[in-house]
């Protein structure tokens, strides 16, 4: 039969003694905990990594291979540096759903609400998943993005049609691949926080993403010329970029306007966190 | 010390909890007691600042709950709903949470011990029965040894055994000097548990007093008689006062009457009585009228209509749920 002796010491004493209690640093060693404690976390940063770097040397190996069908203008705006870097565009869907889930998945399975009852100014929390997934992904994409563009620039050197880290613009694309998804994942966590349902926040960060720039596309050229540079996806995407168009924006001004996005959407996503019954 | 004062939460137009005040000492276990629907779950998520009240307050040892340094080490709570993530191990749970107060690994091998999940402890929380799941969320309610503890519906679900461990386990906790609310819409299962009750009905206090109180003084005591003149009996007994339930052709269920006047004037007419039973009306028969009164008090055509489903007010519902259980428990 179990019966409870001892379940600690005799109460208080084990607070006092050891100045227990809730600060922002031992928040983030609670997340980071968790990120590494679940096995779909795993696998899908996993998935980033060879999205990145596998496809950005696949895409790579195909230029270079069909180099001598491509037409003049093709060959003009051809952007050896943004081809290695490819693999971004699919690894930002693994980014972006883990994103999203470190706060949806919480809610959908009711986690919440322990880690609520634990850090009740709930704020530490979404800081503390914001900055240890934002650490991750810049940590492993940023590796990666260096490892496709190596990969990538020795599959174009077989048509010498490759650049080197010393070109201009090259360097800041190269560690552009890892800030976009750094700043998609932070995107992601906003919007995990705010809409709550893993399938609403998926559905708003891509839609945003992926669908936004497609209807923009359809409006009027003049339009959308105007608005396209602006969109998140555009801006963001400016910082891998080397041979740009003459309407989009700079690597900075864009990355620091993607980074306002989702600023935006952390701010609100702090009141939201903060005012709603969990 | 748990005080809850004037505490309201309104869910748009639903009225959840209205005005509950109500304290909860240490070193006994306070039984939550109210139907189902009648706000216990809407009050202890407001306890741990789940849930933000619409009025009132509710203070932890004189602190808010957010307002304490080391939430996990004032207060422990086990919620109605899981709140635990299905991909994570058990130990891996604890560990995040108590890291968030730096609270050492060793303890959450201790409270693993304790619950008695060491076996399972690296194994996926998605995939633990009920009962290892009421473990688990109760290793993370001791995970800081709080002094105050909150246990919603802790045994709902649960085999006898578990349900045995969780009834001594907080019987412990409470004679260490903790203050320990659990909740139940089971009477049965507060007389057995706990010492002190707390009652609420439609979100509003309707007892709060001792067991032994409870079950003495909620409800008139009932007299089982038995005769093979039953039916002549029954005629000479009733008056305005006494009500008679006929229970078989040869039975009555006299309420109304002490045991010995029915035996005079059985006497005094010549019935010869089988047997003439004072009998305390069960804990369930107690609760329900309890709560039945707090219906018919609050809410006027609420007891007249009891089972229409009506325009969905909240009275209406609540009757009905308590009429049905009625009938369960006489059964
Ligand atoms: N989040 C919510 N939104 C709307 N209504 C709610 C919510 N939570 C509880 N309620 C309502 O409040 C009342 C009290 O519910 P609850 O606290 O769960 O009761 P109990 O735990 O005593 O069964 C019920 O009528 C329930 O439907
Ligand atoms: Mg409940």
């Amino acid at each position: 039969m179990t019966t409870v002796t001892d379940v600690g010491p005799a109460r208080g004493e084990l607070t006092a003694q050891a100045g227990y209690g809730v600060t922002q640093r031992r928040v983030l060693h609670s997340e980071w905990t968790k990120l590494r404690s679940l096995r779909s976390t795993l696998f899908s940063l996993l998935a980033a990594i060879v999205f990145v770097v596998a496809l950005g040397i696949l895409i790579s190996w195909a230029q270079a291979s069909h180099w001598d069908q491509e037409s003049p203008i093709d060959r003009l705006t051809f952007d050896p540096t943004n081809t290695s870097l490819s693999g971004v565009f699919l690894a930002q869907l693994a980014i972006g759903v883990l994103g999203v889930l470190m706060f949806s998945g919480e809610y959908g399975t009711g986690m919440i609400r322990a880690t609520i009852t634990a850090v009740p100014h709930r704020l530490p929390v979404l800081w503390a998943k914001s900055i240890v997934f934002a650490v991750v992904t810049f940590v492993l994409m940023t590796v990666s993005s260096f490892v496709a563009f190596v990969g990538g620039q020795a599959m174009l050197s077989s048509k010498h049609i490759d650049t080197t880290l010393g070109h201009p613009g090259v360097l800041t694309a190269v560690f552009g691949g890892g800030l976009y998804l750094t700043v998609v994942a932070l995107l992601g966590v906003a919007l995990g926080a705010l809409v709550r349902s893993t399938a609403g926040g998926i559905a708003t960060l891509f839609g945003v993403l992926l669908i936004l720039p497609l209807i923009v596309n359809f409006l009027p050229s003049s339009w959308s010329h105007n608005i396209d540079p602006y969109l998140p996806s555009s801006a963001g995407q400016a910082v891998f970029t080397v041979v740009r168009e003459s309407s989009s924006l700079g690597p900075w001004t864009g990355l620091l306007l993607f980074c306002g996005y989702a600023a935006v959407l952390l701010a609100a996503a702090a009141v939201v966190l903060r005012r709603r019954d969990a | 010390m748990i005080e809850v004062q004037g505490l309201t939460k309104r869910y748009g137009e639903k009225l959840a909890v209205s005005e509950l005040s109500f304290t909860v000492r240490p070193g006994i276990v306070t039984g939550f007691l109210g139907p189902n629907g009648s706000g216990k779950s809407t009050t202890m998520r407001m306890i741990v600042g789940l849930d933000q009240p619409s009025e009132g307050s509710v203070l932890i040892n004189g602190q808010r709950y957010r307002d304490v340094r080391a939430p996990l080490c004032e207060v422990g709570a086990l919620l109605e709903a899981r709140s635990v993530h299905t991909g994570r191990s058990a130990y891996n749970h604890l560990l995040a949470l108590a890291q968030t107060h730096g609270i050492p690994r060793r303890r959450v091998g201790d409270v693993i011990e304790l619950v008695g999940l060491a076996g399972v402890a690296r194994k996926r929380a998605g995939g633990f029965s009920l009962g290892m799941g009421q473990r688990l969320g109760i290793a993370a309610a001791l995970l800081g040894d709080p002094g105050t503890l909150i246990l919603d519906e802790p045994v709902n679900g649960l085999d006898p055994e578990g349900i045995r461990w969780i009834r001594t386990l907080l019987q412990d906790l409470a004679a260490q000097g903790r203050t320990v609310l659990v909740s139940s819409h089971l009477m049965s299962e507060m007389a057995l548990t706990a010492e002190h009750l707390v009652v609420i009905g439609q979100g509003r206090l309707i007892a709060d007093m001792s067991v032994a109180d409870f079950v003495a003084g909620a409800s008139e005591n009932v007299v089982h008689v038995r005769s093979p003149r039953a039916a002549q009996l029954r005629d000479l007994l009733l008056s305005a006062d006494v009500t008679i339930r006929a229970d078989g052709a040869d039975v009555l269920e006299v309420s109304g009457l002490p045991s010995d006047r029915i035996g005079a004037i059985a006497a005094a007419a010549g019935i010869a009585l089988s047997e003439l039973t004072p009998r305390q009306a069960s804990l369930e028969e107690a609760f329900m009228a309890l709560t039945h009164d707090a219906v018919e008090y609050h809410g006027g055509s609420a007891s007249a209509l009891p089972h229409q489903p009506g325009d969905g007010s909240a009275q209406t519902a609540g009757g009905a749920r308590l009429e049905t259980h009625g009938a369960g428990a006489r059964s």
